[in-house]
């Protein structure tokens, strides 16, 4: 019973070594053995992908609270305005040769 | 078979610590192939630990008592659900139990974020290292697989396990335990790979609900079986093991809740990485309390081979976590502010310092006797006073701030809109408040602010629904439009539902108790209850004596119950068959103890009367419901998160 379990176990072994040597059997010499990195551009733009993000589900929140009557008429007027300049900041700054805004309105809150 | 068991564990040990060390190396060289590898090593894991569990279950239902777990934990006489339910009734089985758990999750979090590479290279040996805690106890301290000369019978289970409640209390609470290792391996994997934009709480999102269901669900059958089973008539004690498992869910129950202000504003980053790590090291406590013995006795504690490995790995997990988010601060700074003490996050923040709060102050109640014991020599516990006193300081409040969260607007509400939206809520709170007085049910304070408050949330509730649903055009695409939102407005009548339950079961309920001969009758609370006959039964695991008594109400014959009690000759032990009518006048029940049965044919019988003490299961129900809506996959947000993060990783092509 015992070398049975254990000629069982013996085979588990080598199958689990197969499986996690699988990346280097599969790619043994590969173009490019990097992992991808996140550069100061990448975060800056997934920062402003965020920041639009937040910004347009902040205007809807607004327009909803609003026909609920958690948003008073005067309180929507008051803050539709700069909520929507920041939505089209964000927007803008997202659209390509925008670099420079880019990075404006990355620093600029 | 234990030899197969055991190899697959050491299998099991090698490849989480080969996920730590190898991953942690290609995370911090940038090697893409070793990642994968270290990725594999945890997929594969999970399959040589369930052979683990294969071999042991196996085991447990072939009463193979050469195994000296099934040996200690079953007996021949013992129904296979029961003999199977005791891989998670002993230590080695639940730590066994847990490392299946935390594998599989591992396995699955992993494949289904596999695209994240950046992230999930520091993901995978954040967990590689959990897991190697727990396969390091199932290998070297704690097997499940020791061998020994097998006895003709083995030890059997302690009476109160042999409950289908048990079949189904301790797995739930385990996947809620471990399901919050994975938002914690996200968050510390965020940590140190620099990335700590929202990916990682986009990836845990349902992770953290998931298991916070799991925990919570966990707890109501736990109550529902001390309540069935123990014979005391309550079914929450404050009790460490009780507390173990409210402490993880309140701080989980924070997070979920702070977590939408840093979606929403981009606020509180610290602090959901704060949570995240609290939610998780209450976990880890949580086993720790359960499983060493230590809330027995301070001396059970070392005497348990458990209890200073788990202790150190829970100091190492916590230094761990600190130093992490202390040295990545700057990383975690908000560019936005709290614009107004009055606005819905606002509302979060508080809800989370008083949930916080509520979890540190269960957490000192609970390590007190410990402290003490180790201290002074003596045992000096807190008792039901105490947590009384801070549930109702902070629970009260909470429960408020559950119907003020929903009504008031994001940023900054006026007074103006504040008073509109408050007004029906308000109203409905003291009509309730004025007519539960009006009533007579005005002498306990907290029971009467909580059905005030009540009042309120479940008025605040209906509000958001109507009003939604006039906004939206139906109800239908209302929730469909917002899933978390509405899934957690009907968790929060849940909580509602809980929170009248518990107040009318204890605030309202009525004891009696009294020695009744046959024919005999006792009032309570206007049923009368009849002592009619007395029967033996023998079954395969047990012999039971039970009376027969008859409820009436007025002159209606209600219910005929069977309170007993039973002796399991192979444990030399006695358990409670308590026997309940369940009113659907008052959603309460009649609760009945066979409280001893003396040679003279004296029954000594206590009642419970507990009005609305159903709502508290019925709440489980809708908590369940609620956590499906909130859990419910919603296609429109998936594409625009993959937009995002595509449309970020395209800008890196």
């Amino acid at each position: 019973m015992t070398a049975l379990a254990l000629a069982l176990g013996a085979v588990l072994a080598a199958l689990v070594v197969v499986f996690v040597a699988r990346p280097f059997l599969r790619e043994p010499a590969p173009v490019s053995d990097r992992l991808d990195e996140q550069g100061a551009v990448d975060r800056l733009r997934l920062e402003l992908l965020e920041e639009r993000d937040r910004a347009l589900s902040a205007l809807k929140e607004l327009e909803f609270d609003h026909r609920t009557g958690k948003v008073t008429d005067d309180d929507y007027r008051e803050q539709v305005g700069p909520m929507r300049r920041r939505a089209a900041e964000t927007l803008r700054a997202l659209e390509p040769r925008a670099e420079p805004r880019a990075a404006q309105v990355g620093s600029g809150r | 078979m234990a030899a197969l068991g055991r190899v697959a564990l050491l299998l099991s040990f090698g490849l989480v610590a080969y996920a730590l060390v190898a991953g942690s190396f290609a995370a911090y060289t940038r090697r893409r192939r070793l990642a994968l590898s270290a990725q594999n090593a945890l997929l594969a894991a999970f399959g040589t630990t369930l052979v683990a569990a294969g071999v042991l279950l196996s085991a447990l239902a072939r009463h193979d008592f050469s195994f000296v777990y099934v040996a200690a934990h079953t007996s021949r006489s013992l129904p296979l659900g029961y003999t199977l339910s005791a891989f998670w009734g002993g230590q080695e089985g639940s730590l066994l139990l847990w490392l299946v758990i935390l594998t599989g999750y591992a396995a699955l979090a992993v494949w289904l974020n596999r695209r994240s590479r950046e992230l999930i290279a520091w993901v995978v040996p954040v967990l590689g290292g959990v897991a190697l805690f727990f396969a390091f106890m199932l290998c070297f301290v704690s097997s499940p697989f020791g061998k020994a000369v097998a006895p003709a019978d083995g030890a059997g289970m302690v009476a109160s396990l042999q409950n289908p409640y048990m079949l189904a209390h301790p797995p739930m609470l385990y996947l809620g335990y471990v399901g919050l290792t994975i938002p914690f391996a996200f968050a510390m994997g965020a940590l140190l790979s620099g990335r700590t934009d929202e990916r990682w709480i986009v990836a845990t999102r349902r992770w953290t609900l998931a298991a916070w269901t799991f925990l919570g669900v966990g707890q109501l059958l736990g109550a529902h079986w001390a309540y069935v089973e123990i014979g005391w008539g309550g079914y929450y004690a404050w009790d460490p093991v009780e507390n173990a498992a409210l402490m993880p869910w309140l701080a989980a129950t924070a997070f979920l809740h702070s977590v939408m202000i840093q979606e929403k504003r981009g606020m509180l980053k610290v602090w959901n990485m704060v949570l995240v790590a609290l939610a998780f090291n209450l976990s880890i406590l949580g086993t720790f309390l359960t499983r060493s013995g230590v809330v027995n006795s301070i001396h059970s504690f070392s005497q348990s081979p458990i209890g200073g490995w788990f202790l150190s790995f829970i100091v190492g997990c916590v230094v761990f976590s600190v130093v992490i988010i202390y040295l990545r601060l700057p990383l975690l700074r908000a560019r936005t502010k709290l614009e107004s003490l009055v606005s819905r996050e606002a509302t979060f923040l508080y809800n989370n310092l008083l949930l916080v709060a509520l979890a540190l102050t269960i957490l000192w109640g609970v390590m007190y006797p410990l402290l003490t014991q180790a201290v002074t020599g003596e045992t000096r516990s807190v008792s039901k006073p105490y947590y009384d006193f801070f549930l109702h300081s902070f629970g009260l409040p909470l429960l408020l701030l559950m119907g003020i969260g929903p009504l008031v607007a994001w940023r900054r509400a006026s007074l103006r809109a504040l008073g509109k939206t408050f007004i029906i809520p308000a109203v409905a709170a003291v009509v309730t408040g004025v007519a539960l007085i009006a009533v007579g049910l005005g002498s306990s304070t907290p029971g009467l602010l909580a059905y005030t408050f009540s009042a309120f949330v479940f008025a605040s509730i209906v509000l958001e629904f109507t009003r939604g649903t006039l906004a939206t055009g139906s109800l239908w695409r209302l929730v469909g439009k917002n899933r978390r939102r509405y899934g957690g407005y009907v968790v929060h009548a849940s909580v509602l539902l809980l929170a009248i339950g518990i107040a009318g079961s204890s605030a309202y309920q009525t004891i009696r108790e009294r020695g009744l001969k046959v024919g005999q009758s006792m009032e309570v609370a206007g049923y009368t209850l009849t002592y009619r006959s007395l029967e033996n039964t023998q079954h395969s695991n047990s012999q039971s004596t039970s009376a027969t008594v008859d409820v009436t109400r007025g002159r209606t014959h209600v219910a005929t119950l069977h309170p007993g009690k039973s002796f399991f000759p192979v444990e030399q032990d006695f358990g409670n068959d308590v026997s309940i009518y369940h009113d659907p006048r008052n959603l309460g029940d009649v609760f009945t103890i066979a409280d001893q049965f003396d040679k003279n044919g004296t029954l000594f019988l206590k009642v419970l009367v507990k009005p609305l003490v159903n709502l508290v299961w019925a709440a489980g129900v809708l908590f369940v419901f609620g956590s499906l809506v909130a859990l419910w996959p919603d296609a429109v947000e998936q594409r625009r998160l993959a937009q995002r993060y595509e449309g970020a990783a395209a800008a890196r092509t």
